[in-house]
């Protein structure tokens, strides 16, 4: 049932698809302007960074502005349990530059830039050299490094970094899509998404959406992940079934206690109700959670949700960027309050006083960073209901303690 | 109006427009220090601070206005914008120009803050720290009473409250939370290479 | 119009929750809480001026816009 359209063609374990195999496998890139917007609304693409937003209406608001553009190509996968984006880049770099000079071409632009995770070497290494294999490229392009910090991805935070050298995000508005790199409208898009542009370009809308004649419809890369040590990529097919992606890379459904559906940004899943959602970022929107940037993480059944929830808490708050006293106290205090909890050392009311601050701390960044915390917490303290109760009431753990500073889930 | 009429106005206006430019910076160094209590709200330090700058203003141009006026110092009205111009007193008048202008322009961009912008009116409001101590000197300088025991207080009351309000704003840790933090986050997040 | 303000700039002085306390209440550590929705008619005026007496100038009054 995995489909192969983005990873298609030789094993991506093997690395770098050549150009020579990339063009004869999906033919020239095509020639495009301003009408490849009306294909891409036709095919439903949406984003696959993390917001979910229409691609056509993205490059839309863009497309008639008076300043040329600027093109930024986001593989900086702040993520740490997402690893499509550099799997993408470092074997089919030839493909997602081709979503980034299909850009430059449909808007204009005139830079394309191309922001990569500073520790994804492989990818930062495939594309560099991709690019310098290429002659077809619509505008100058170059690579920025970004810090490997969580919100070194945000779209702020990298238009920040190409102006100033500092992945730290911005007050907005004005957005990027309004004033960007060099004060120009910036178009900030995912590598899978501009990956999927370049299959839509050949391929044509109907294709994207489920009705080209060889039946392969519109796909997304998830990353199945237990905890920081283990994870793997798939391809599948919109609309699969979180159970469907778990037996497909081997892992056992009776071994998992709950799903962590989108990353650190997304949200806890019970698993009984996790095996039935669909992985499409509409359906799931309409059912109260995110796709996110793909993140299926699995809760072993021999760990405790509420100390995976409280690591995970600690690491967003040092994460933040600091400049927002919100997300500075709040996470914080949010993390620190897990901590004791999950040391059975908790205070009075100190659930209530989490879910406050939790709550409380929802949209008063500059950046949506407190938000994405927030939804963990909040989250976690409806799924492990339970757990939390026993180590606020009972002050107990039904699982053995994990040795001292272990980060199974963040290191 | 008798000369010495006008005189003892332009001293006497001169007086309460320093002791109530003492109170502005005061407010101002209350206002860095974020002082509040039941009684008295943030709100009411920024507000003194901004209405008794504006009241000075009347007070400044009474005592510019008489002392031009006045016919023992036959000044014109060039020395009241053009600092070191007059004859009479050059020096310490000149001062007072000097003063004068700076804190009209600190008014003008502080009534206009929103059009300025908030970086450009703090670069501008700085020049605080120079309008006083010039005033100061001015007033001790200029005059024949200079050394009188009334002028010599007023001016020793103003030093002394200024003193004891930014000594403890200097002994004050950094009230923005976040000074510390932001710095040290800013350098963690910096592209490599750069 | 509704209140918009700079979350960056912002350094929890609170003199905005002082002169508009029907929509901005302070939180644990001092920041600001804005009610969401537009500022209603009487209260416009009291809204200026917790604009323009914000030190740092983080706070805005604007004209509701739909964002993308």
């Amino acid at each position: 049932m995995i489909n192969s359209a983005l990873l298609g063609g030789p094993d991506p374990g093997l690395g770098v698809e050549t150009a020579a195999s990339h063009l004869a496998r999906l033919g020239p890139l095509p020639q495009v302007d301003t009408h490849l917007i009306d294909v891409l609304d036709r095919s439903g693409l949406r984003g696959r960074g993390g917001a979910s937003y229409p691609v056509g209406s993205k490059w839309r608001s863009i497309a008639g502005s008076r300043r040329s553009p600027v093109v930024l190509a986001n593989g900086a996968e702040g993520e740490p349990l997402s690893g499509k984006d550099r799997l993408l880049m470092q074997s089919r770099p030839h493909l997602v530059i081709d979503g980034a000079f299909l850009a430059a071409s449909a808007l204009r632009a005139r830079e394309i830039v191309f922001y990569i995770g500073e520790s994804h070497v492989a990818a930062g290494d495939a594309i560099r050299r991709a690019l310098a294999e290429r002659a077809d490229a619509p505008a100058p392009a170059r690579l920025v490094s970004a810090p490997p910090r969580y919100v070194a991805g945000e779209e702020s935070a990298a238009v920040h970094s190409v102006n100033d050298a500092i992945a730290l995000p911005q007050t907005t508005p004005p957005r990027p899509y309004q004033r960007g790199v060099g004060g120009r409208p910036t178009l900030v898009q995912n590598v899978e998404t501009l990956a999927q542009v370049g299959l839509i370009a050949r391929h044509g809308d109907a294709w994207f959406r489920g009705t080209g004649p060889d039946g392969a419809g519109g796909t997304a890369l998830v990353t199945v992940s237990a905890g920081a040590s283990w994870g793997r990529v798939l391809e599948v097919p919109r609309g699969a079934r979180v159970a469907e992606v778990v037996a497909a890379v081997g892992r056992p459904t009776d071994g998992v206690a709950a799903v962590l559906l989108g990353g650190f940004f997304g949200s806890w899943v019970g698993a009984a109700e996790a095996w039935g959602l669909r992985l499409d970022s509409v359906a799931l929107r309409g059912a109260g959670r995110s796709l996110g940037c793909g993140v299926v993480g699995l809760l072993g059944a021999d760990e405790c949700g509420v100390r995976v929830t409280a690591e995970i808490a600690a690491f967003l708050g040092e994460q933040s960027a600091q400049q927002c006293g919100p997300c500075v106290f709040g996470l914080r205090a949010i993390a620190e309050a897990l901590g004791r909890i999950s040391a059975c050392r908790s205070q009075p009311h100190e659930l209530a006083r989490l879910r406050t601050w939790a709550t409380e701390v929802r949209g008063r960044g500059a950046c949506h960073h407190p938000d994405g915390a927030a939804g963990l917490v909040l989250s976690a303290l409806d799924v492990f209901e339970e757990e939390f109760a026993r180590h606020t009431q009972q002050r107990g753990c039904a699982w053995p303690p994990p040795p001292q500073g272990s980060t199974r889930w963040t290191s | 109006m008798s000369s010495q009429a006008l005189w003892f106005a332009t001293r006497a206006a001169g007086a309460v427009s320093l002791l109530l430019l003492t109170a502005v910076v005061v407010m101002g160094q209350l206002a860095r220090l974020r002082v509040q209590s039941a009684g008295w709200p943030r709100f009411l330090t920024v507000d003194l601070h901004r209405n008794l700058a504006l009241l000075s203003l009347v007070f400044l141009a009474i005592h510019i206005v008489t002392a031009v006026v006045d016919p023992f110092t036959s000044l014109g009205v060039a020395p009241v914008v053009l600092p070191f111009g007059s004859s009479y007193r050059r020096f310490w008048l000149g001062l007072g120009t000097v003063a004068f202008e700076l804190i009209v322009a600190l008014i003008a961009t502080s009534l206009l803050r929103a059009r300025v912008g908030f970086r450009v009116w703090r670069a501008i409001h700085w020049l605080a720290y120079a309008a006083w101590p010039i005033a100061v000197v001015h007033g001790l300088g200029t005059g024949t009473d200079s050394t009188s025991a009334w002028m010599l207080g007023v001016t020793g009351v103003c030093v002394a409250a200024v003193a004891v309000v930014t000594l403890w704003r200097l002994l004050s840790a950094p009230l923005d939370p976040l000074r510390n933090v932001r710095r040290f986050a800013a350098q963690r997040h910096r592209v490599s290479g750069s | 119009m509704s209140l918009q303000f700079d979350r960056i700039r912002c350094d929890g002085h609170g003199l905005c929750a002082e002169l508009l306390p029907e929509m901005i209440r302070l939180d644990d550590w001092g920041y600001p809480i804005l009610e969401p929705g537009p500022v209603p008619g009487e209260l416009l005026d009291h809204a200026r001026q917790a604009v323009a007496k914000c030190p740092v100038l983080a706070l805005r009054l604007l004209v509701a816009r739909p964002q993308p």
